[in-house]
Parts: C-alpha cells; structure tokens; sequence
C-alpha cells in the first residue's frame, strides 16, 4: 500500500501498448512488489476528476523489451461504492477516460490469509483479462507452518500462480517470466481455461468459493503470529502502550527538529558558500544580484528544509513498515473522536508539524471522505516549519531572554505558546467542521492490524528518494518561479537604466496599495509586501523578503534585520505579525495539494478564505490587546 | 449480546450485522460474515476501539460499530 505517494503532480500517464495493472488488498506488499520489479523507472499517474492516484513504472527485459506496470490502489473487493475500487475496476475495464485497457493483470494476495483475501481472485477473475496470482510473504507462510500447493491452485484456478516474498525478491523470476510474454514479440501463451466463478454480489459466496480453492490446493494456514501477539500485549497495554505512543509521539518530533539540525545547518553552509562563488565568479551587475538574492537566498530557503522532511518520512515509513502506525492510529483514535475526527487523522497532524503537504498526502489512509476533507483542512494551521524562521527573527527582536522555569526562558514559552495557539485553532475548527458542512455517521472506522514486519532498508528507502525528488522539483519549480518574480517585482521600474529604491518598485508600490488594510493590524507597508511574497509564494521567503526590504544580510539571527524591525513595529504589530503567520495560508505548495487531493478548488478556496479571515481578525484582536495593556 | 459485550479474549459467533448496507458489506469483505468465530483482542487504552480476531485477521472497530454486530457464545 503507498499510503504517503508523490508530492508532485504529472500529468496522466497513459500506459503503453503492453500494460500490466497490480492489484491487491492493502497490506499484502504491493509497492514492495512494485518497487522491486521498476526500481526506480516510475512515476506517479493521476485520473483526471478523482483523487485516487497509482504509481507506472517500467519493466525492461533483454533485447530493450519493455513492460509498463500500474500500481493501483489496495482494495478489499471491486464494490463501485469506494473511490478506490470504482477506479480499480474503471481501469482494468476500460472505463477510464484516456486510459487504454491493461493486456494483463497481477494480483496480489498476503499468502499467510489466502483463504480471505482469496475471494478478491472471483471478482478479478470475472474481467477474462490474462492474469497471474502473486502469493506474496512466502516466507511468513512458510515459517509460520502453512503450506500451498501451486500447481494444484493454479489447476483449480486455470490461471498461472507464483510464490514470492518480494522483500528479498524470491520467486521474482516467475513474475518477471509472465511479464516478458506481455513485451512485444514475445510468444503468444496457451489460452487460461476460467474456472467457475462465484455470485459476485454475494460476500458470503464468495468467500466460501475462496476457502474450496485453498483447500483443493492443500492450503494449511500458517500458526498465529506469536511475536505480533506478544508485541501488542505491550504496544497496546493500558498503560505501558499510551506510555510508549507518547514516548514514540515525542521522539519524532524532537527528532526532526533536533537531529536534522546539522544537516540543515550543512545544507545552509553549501547554499551560502556556493552562492558565495557565484557572486565572486560573476561582475556586479542585475543579472548577479538576481541569481544571488533570488535564486540562491529563496530557493535555499527552501531546500534547507530538505533532511526535516526526509527524517520526518524516515520515521513514519518505519512506523508504517514495521506496522506500529496501525496501532498509533488505533491508540488515537478515542482522542481525536473527541474531536470529531479518527486515529488515522493522527498521523497526518502530526506529520503538519513539519509540513503540511506530505501531512494532506498522509491523509489518503482515510477512507471517509468527510473526515479525510476535515483533516486536510485543519493540517495546515499546524505549526510547520516553515514559519520557524520568522517566529525566531521576531521572537529574538522583541521578547527579552529570561529565565522562567529552569532552562526554559522567555522566548521559549512564546514559540510554545505560539504552537499551542495553532493546535488551538485546528481543534475548534475541527469540531466547527466536524458539527456543521462535514457532520457524518457514525463514522465507519475499520482497521486492519497487519502482523509486526521488520521493516526493510530498500523499501524505506525508495520512499525517501522518492520524497526527496518531488520536494526538491517543487523547490526548483514554483518556489524558484516565485522567488524569481518577486525579485523582479522589488527591482522593476528601472530608471536611467538602475532599479529604483524599494519603496518605489513595483513590489514597494503594491505593500503601499495594501497598506490601509493593514494597518489596523499594527503593520506597515513593508511587512505587507512580506505577507503578499508569502500568499504567492511560500512562508520560507518572508525572512529573505524582509532582508531585501530592509537591505541587511538574509538570516533570520542577524542582529541587523532585528534592529530593524525593532524600529519599525509596535509590540502590539509584532505580535499581530506573530499571530497573522500562525493563521494564514501563505503557501502556494498547500493550495496546489489541496486542489488536488480534493478534486477541485472549492475546497482550497473555501479553506484559504476562512485561514486569511482567520489571520486577519485574530492579528486585530492581538494588536488592540497587546497596544492596550502592555505596550 | 453483541461484539461489544466480549471479554478480552472470549469468543461467539457472529449472527447478524444491524449496520448500514455499504458498511455491512465492506465488513463482511473483511470477514465478518455471519456464522463466523470472532475473538475479542486487545483494545486501545480506555477500551475503545477493540481489536477482534477474525477470519486469519485482526480488525479493529469502534464500540459504537462493535454493539451493532450481534453475536451468540460459541
């Protein structure tokens, strides 16, 4: 199951000639599957009208054969009434607007519960399309006491069946063997004779048309899981697992804010000393000032946040791998019930932390529409890390370093309260949301608990790379774009062939056209022109943004840019700025995804709106608050 | 009695799904079909949601899903 795919959106791929679907039930080590027959050669495909998604990768064989693999979604059958399963099925019948029908079909299916996840072979069956049954985690089946017979299955099912455990890539070849005879050119097949298949409609048939094949073909269903069962006494005991869940909670977020430091750090040092060979390699002129301040100091702004993300999803791909997220989402749930939301919401909350678009991607794990739309709308207000910057810039500017509670000053206290302010909000709006346009039913929460696994360094792995290059193809698309824009806009009009000062550019004159609307706020027309950069761009520019306005160097720690700032807000506008950034939707990235994870701008809009009302009205209450009683 | 009433580690057969078309069958497709043994696992702290053993797998549901499937003992 890909339950966190790609952040980056490509155009609908359409399968070559030879086309190969996978199908499967969640759990049964699809990706892992996928991942080991395309290595890297994939990419992720979107349907046009839904939110369902699939990742295509090639095959290649010798002689420049090649096959190309859709990955589809897991499902537990082919009902029209889950948006998965309506695309699985639209897909291998044709149905999908653009799409050509596969020539063929794997069909995955966790070997240690054949019996169950058996029935899905019925409905596939029915299609008549060439298919290959691939009885997946082999080696738990084996160890674990249960047996198959795969010639006397395949005899009662007229149709190939392979034995594998994709994690070390045993019993690939006879995957691959079945993929080749797709290639071009490859020697046509003896015709499968179908066997007689079950109502399809009727569950309870099904499943004991599942159970007669299993037992024709000597199946022995493998012993329970002992160390599963052993596992779970402890991850889900009343105390000690609420002890552990915390415990794990806390160690990923200090973890990505911690240890990531010295990579960002690192990062940071490459960007400043690269750019510093720029600027000593080119003569001054436009042209450098333009690749120095807007392409090296916005986009660096952004991939400086590269090893957060990527240990962000080094902890939630052991988590889902090992088969702990089942139970974190299970331990949550009564929590975020409260709320009116479900365990599975838990994760992509917590993943916010970081940044909110892999949080709405996390968010496909939720089967229920409502809860999933009420998750993607509230992961925004979490605080990421992306406005850390500048709450550290006015934070250092404004609040005086002292010391409260043992090592924990001041400054300290406001970025948690900063935090707890954010969470604040994403709860109430939860509960108006969850109450009023996305009340549901008794919302069917069902679970799967998958048997603890050892998670692999291959598979974690693909999941890291593939993360990585959508998040630095998004830094090097519209961040890059935006940043290059708005430097134009800070240096446009020229005259007598210089730029003119800030104050009269293109981007000076728009913070002054803002100006009126924010001044109730405690801003002023420079800070507007920061706010507007981050609504077209992303929160990571204002701290460069601010620097160009008021020419010092760009780190949110200069002592220069503090001073600044010092003389140019109230205490009260400050605040107000503090606040506006807590609420507000300052980024393109999170409009795109929302867009698209929701099938359509009614719901980034409607979300964008209330965020900027939101930040507007509570930056108002906060500078009348604060110029009131404590300025 | 009903799924809900289990004991951690009791077991009856499940009699009848009184749910919503669409989300009976979806756990059906999951293996709570009638007739079939289910086992009460382990639950979440606080008791809710509750994992049950069924058909080779462990499921978990709320309560609220859990006092809508009725059961007999075993």
């Amino acid at each position: 199951m890909s339950a966190l795919p790609q952040l980056v959106q490509i155009a609908p791929v359409k399968p070559g000639p030879h086309a190969v679907a996978m199908v499967g039930s969640p759990n049964a080590g699809k990706s892992t599957l996928f991942n080991a027959l395309t290595g890297l050669r994939q990419k992720v495909a979107n349907y046009p009208g839904v939110t369902v998604e699939s990742h295509v990768g090639r095959v290649r064989f010798d002689g420049g054969k090649e096959v190309s693999l859709i990955d589809l979604p897991g499902i537990y059958a082919l009902d029209p009434s889950s948006e998965d399963e309506r695309v699985t099925h639209d897909v291998l019948t044709g149905k999908m607007p653009h799409i050509a029908t596969p020539d063929a079909i794997l069909l995955i299916i966790d070997a240690t519960n054949l019996a169950r996840n058996l029935s899905l072979a019925a409905p596939i069956l029915s299609l008549r399309l060439p298919t290959l049954i691939v009885l997946n985690m082999a080696d738990e089946l084996l160890e674990r006491g249960g047996q198959v017979d795969v010639p006397r299955l395949e005899a009662e099912l007229g149709v190939p069946v392979a034995l594998t455990t994709a994690t070390t890539g045993e019993g690939l070849d006879k995957v691959r063997a079945f993929l080749e005879k797709r290639a071009p050119a490859a020697a046509a097949e003896a015709r499968p004779s179908w066997p007689e298949l079950p109502v399809l409609q009727d569950v309870p048939q099904c499943r004991r048309w599942a159970a007669k094949m299993g037992e024709r073909a000597g199946y022995r269903a493998p012993a329970p899981p002992l160390w599963t069962r052993r596992l779970d006494r402890v991850f889900l005991h009343p105390v000690w697992g609420a002890l552990i869940f915390l415990a794990v909670t806390l160690f990923v977020f200090q973890s990505i804010f911690t240890w990531a430091e010295p990579g960002m750090e690192a990062i940071q040092r490459v960007i400043d000393w690269s750019g510093g060979l720029i600027e000593a390699s080119l003569p001054p002129s436009a042209f450098r000032s333009m690749v120095i301040e807007g392409i090296w100091g916005g986009v660096g702004a952004v991939v400086v946040f590269l090893p957060q993300i990527l240990m962000l999803f080094l902890f939630i791909g052991l988590l889902e791998d090992s088969g702990y997220l089942a139970r974190a989402a299970l331990i949550a749930d009564r929590t975020m019930a409260s709320v009116g939301l479900q365990g599975k919401s838990f994760i992509p909350l917590l993943s916010a932390h970081a940044c909110a678009v892999p949080a709405i991607l996390a968010t496909r794990t939720i089967e229920n529409r409502r809860d999933r739309i009420a998750t993607i709308l509230i992961a925004p207000l979490m605080t990421c890390s992306a406005r850390l910057p500048l709450y550290t810039l006015v934070i250092g500017a404004f609040i005086p370093e002292y010391q409260v509670l043992g090592p924990i000053g001041t400054r300290a206290f406001a970025l948690i309260g900063l935090y707890a302010l954010s969470f604040l909000a994403a709860i109430v709006t939860a509960k108006a949301l969850k109450s009023s346009v996305l009340k549901s039913e008794a919302s069917p929460f069902v679970l799967e608990m998958p048997p603890y696994r050892w998670p692999t360094w291959r598979s974690v792995g693909y999941r890291l790379y593939d993360r990585a290059m959508a998040f630095l193809k998004r830094a090097g698309t519209v961040i890059l774009v935006m940043t290059v824009v708005f430097w134009f806009l800070a240096h446009i009009p020229l005259r007598d062939g210089q730029s003119v000062p800030i104050e009269e550019s293109v981007a000076g004159q728009i913070g002054h056209a803002v100006e009126p609307a924010i001044a109730p706020l405690g801003f002023n027309w420079r800070i507007g022109v920061g706010i507007v950069a981050c609504m077209f761009g992303a929160r990571e520019m204002v701290v460069s943004t601010l620097a160009t306005i008021y020419v010092t160097d760009q780190d949110e720690n200069s002592a220069a840019l503090r001073g600044r700032l010092r003389q140019d807000l109230t205490l009260g506008g400050a605040w107000a700025l503090l606040v506006f950034f807590a609420f507000a939707m300052q980024c393109v990235s999170t409009v795109a995804v929302v867009r698209r994870e929701t099938g359509g701008w009614r719901w980034p809009i409607i979300q964008f709106a209330y965020m900027t009302l939101l930040a507007y009205f509570g930056a108002l209450a906060t500078n009348i608050i604060v110029t009131r009683f404590f300025a | 009695m009903t799924l809900a009433t289990l004991r951690q580690g009791e077991s009856a057969t499940l009699q009848r799904l009184e749910l919503p078309e669409a989300f009976a069958h979806r756990l059906m497709q999951l293996g709570f079909i009638p007739g079939v043994r289910v086992e009460a696992a382990h639950q979440a702290p606080g008791g809710d949601p509750r994992v049950y053993r069924v058909d080779g797998s462990e499921i978990a549901l709320r309560q609220e899903t859990a006092r809508r499937l009725y059961c007999t003992p075993v």
